[in-house]
């Protein structure tokens, strides 16, 4: 059912755990199936120097949580925030259509934890400014 | 580990030797159409009916009450539509229960579609038929009430005998589908109260695509299928001579030997669920005491079903999961949640079902690469 490089990212995922002091994090939920991501990322100078995950889900859930989480280490904002479930999906060598949909939360995970990291790095500019 | 360790047989279990053996004979020797009148048929007619003999014996019925079907989900079809169809101008309402199988879920859906109703009875936290419910759904035009003997996922053991009296007092007619039972509980027709009830050869290790139907004398089910008058006619299509065969000695070997079977099974389902609990945290057990003797259910909390079960099999292990990722339609198992579980106890259910095959090595080795799984899923999961 699923490719090897799904399993070996299942059996062996990188970037597991939670992060000490983030610069953001991303919870987001799988409206569909009920399953849950959290993706932590830190950032130094617009680039994600550090991404780690914890995922409640499947197989194909956590195999894309390591390979987007992979992909995105070391890319600056903007081309994280270009990547999409499906070349997450094509990298893992495809996905059951079923799914497909776990991929796509492990994009909103990351784009949920720029987004707080956004927020965070606007609260700090507005406090240096009073 | 090179062989695998084979704990889904709620799911389906291997054929017995003593069962694939005598069954070859009728493929390539005997393989006559019973319905034919020469020697080879007549022989083929024989061995149907000699099956036919043996099951009845079992079940305590008459043979002419006995009816072969192609798998378990066509008994519960032919039960649940063949008696509302034939007995539909007796009434219209059709009641059944919260945790059955789709085999009988979805006859009583397609019902509706011809003009009958239903109701659902609901389960205790114990995954056991709520009688007072199920009692209280009862109406005047009542005709059937189907309830399953004990559960697929979590082997609850339903009151069937209780329930058959209440039906019979009330003269509806009372189905059950006892497919996970056979082998295990006692199949006495009479003691059960039972007006039909439903069987399938591969939970017993007959072959697959083979099953069983009772039906009490003076009940005529309307068939499914128009042909030939095989089956008097309730269940055409030429005899499946081997199945037939194999299915009559499955049956009769499962029985032969049930106080051993009962014996060891409910002594290895008691080492793995006391090996579970005590290596490992947060373990929700969801089978209650009163279940079959091969069948545990249990929740990992905060794991998901799927990424168990893969785990599990990269160690040869075979088991299944309730858990919403592995449905195809993403719906968590509809019995675990009409227990009153909350979502994510679901997620991480887990069915372990023995067979007379199961070794206490292999229960040994099952409970620590349990605890492995688990602890390296829990690393990955925000709940913890
Ligand atoms: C309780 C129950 N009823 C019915 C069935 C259907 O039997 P079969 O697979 O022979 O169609 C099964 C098994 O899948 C079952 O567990
Ligand atoms: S996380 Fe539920 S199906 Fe993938």
């Amino acid at each position: 059912m699923y490719s090897q490089t799904v399993m070996d990212h299942f059996r062996n995922p990188h970037n597991v755990g939670k992060m000490e002091n983030p610069s953001g994090v991303g919870k987001v939920g799988n409206p569909q199936c009920g399953d849950e991501m959290v993706i932590y990322i830190k950032v130094e100078n617009n680039v994600i120097v550090d991404v780690t995950f914890e995922t409640f889900g499947c197989v194909a859930a956590i195999a894309s949580s390591s390979m987007t989480t992979d992909m995105i280490k070391g890319k600056t904002i903007e081309e994280a925030l270009g990547l999409s479930n499906k070349d997450v999906a094509d990298k893992l060598g495809g996905l059951p259509p079923v799914k497909m949909h776990c991929s796509v939360l492990a994009e909103e995970g990351i784009k949920a934890a720029i987004e707080d990291y956004r927020k965070r790095e606007e609260e700090k500019n507005n406090e240096q400014k009073i | 580990m090179e062989k695998t360790i084979y704990l889904d047989n709620n799911a389906t279990t291997r054929v017995d030797d003593t069962v694939a053996g005598e069954m070859l004979k009728y493929f390539t020797e005997e393989y006559g159409n019973p319905s034919s009148l020469y020697s080879i048929g007549a022989k083929a007619r024989t061995v149907v009916e000699d099956a036919r003999k043996r099951v009845a014996v079992l079940l305590n019925c008459e043979p002419r009450d006995v009816f072969f079907t192609g798998s378990g989900t066509e008994s519960d079809n032919l039960a649940i539509k063949g008696v509302a169809r034939r007995y539909k101008n007796k009434g219209t309402h059709i009641i059944t229960t919260a945790i059955e199988h789709h085999a009988v879920l979805k006859s009583v859906e397609q019902l509706s579609k011809e003009g009958f109703t239903y109701d659902i009875a609901r389960v205790g936290e114990d995954g056991i038929v709520d009688i007072e419910h199920l009692k209280s759904l009862i109406k005047p035009d009542t005709i059937l009430i189907s309830v399953m003997y004990a559960n697929n996922e979590t082997g609850a053991i339903q009151p069937i005998e209780e329930i058959g009296k209440i039906a019979k007092e009330r003269g509806i007619y009372f189905h059950t589908d006892a497919v996970q039972g056979a082998g295990k509980l006692s199949l006495n027709v009479k003691e059960l109260n039972v007006d039909l009830l439903s069987l399938s050869g591969h939970k017993f290790h007959a072959p697959k695509g083979v099953g069983i139907l009772y039906k009490r004398t003076g009940i005529n089910p309307t068939p499914l299928l128009s042909g030939g008058h095989q089956e008097l006619a309730v269940r055409p299509s030429t005899e499946n001579v081997p199945y037939i065969a194999g299915i009559a000695s499955a049956l009769e070997i499962a029985y032969r030997d049930i106080e051993v079977h009962r014996e060891k099974q409910s002594a290895l389902k008691k080492r793995l669920k006391a090996g579970l609990l005590k290596n490992i945290d947060k373990v929700v057990v969801n089978t209650p005491e009163k279940s079959v003797f091969n069948t545990l259910n249990v929740s990992f909390v905060g794991i998901e079903g799927e990424s168990i079960l893969f785990t599990l099999d990269s160690f040869g292990i075979a088991v299944s999961t309730g858990s919403a990722c592995t449905s195809g339609s993403l719906e968590p198992s509809h019995v675990i949640m009409a227990m009153g579980r909350d979502h994510t106890t679901c997620h991480g259910s887990v069915r372990f079902s023995l067979s007379k095959y199961t070794t206490e090595e292999e229960i040994d080795y099952t409970i620590e690469r349990v605890r492995e799984t688990v602890e390296k899923i829990r690393k990955i999961s925000p709940y913890k």
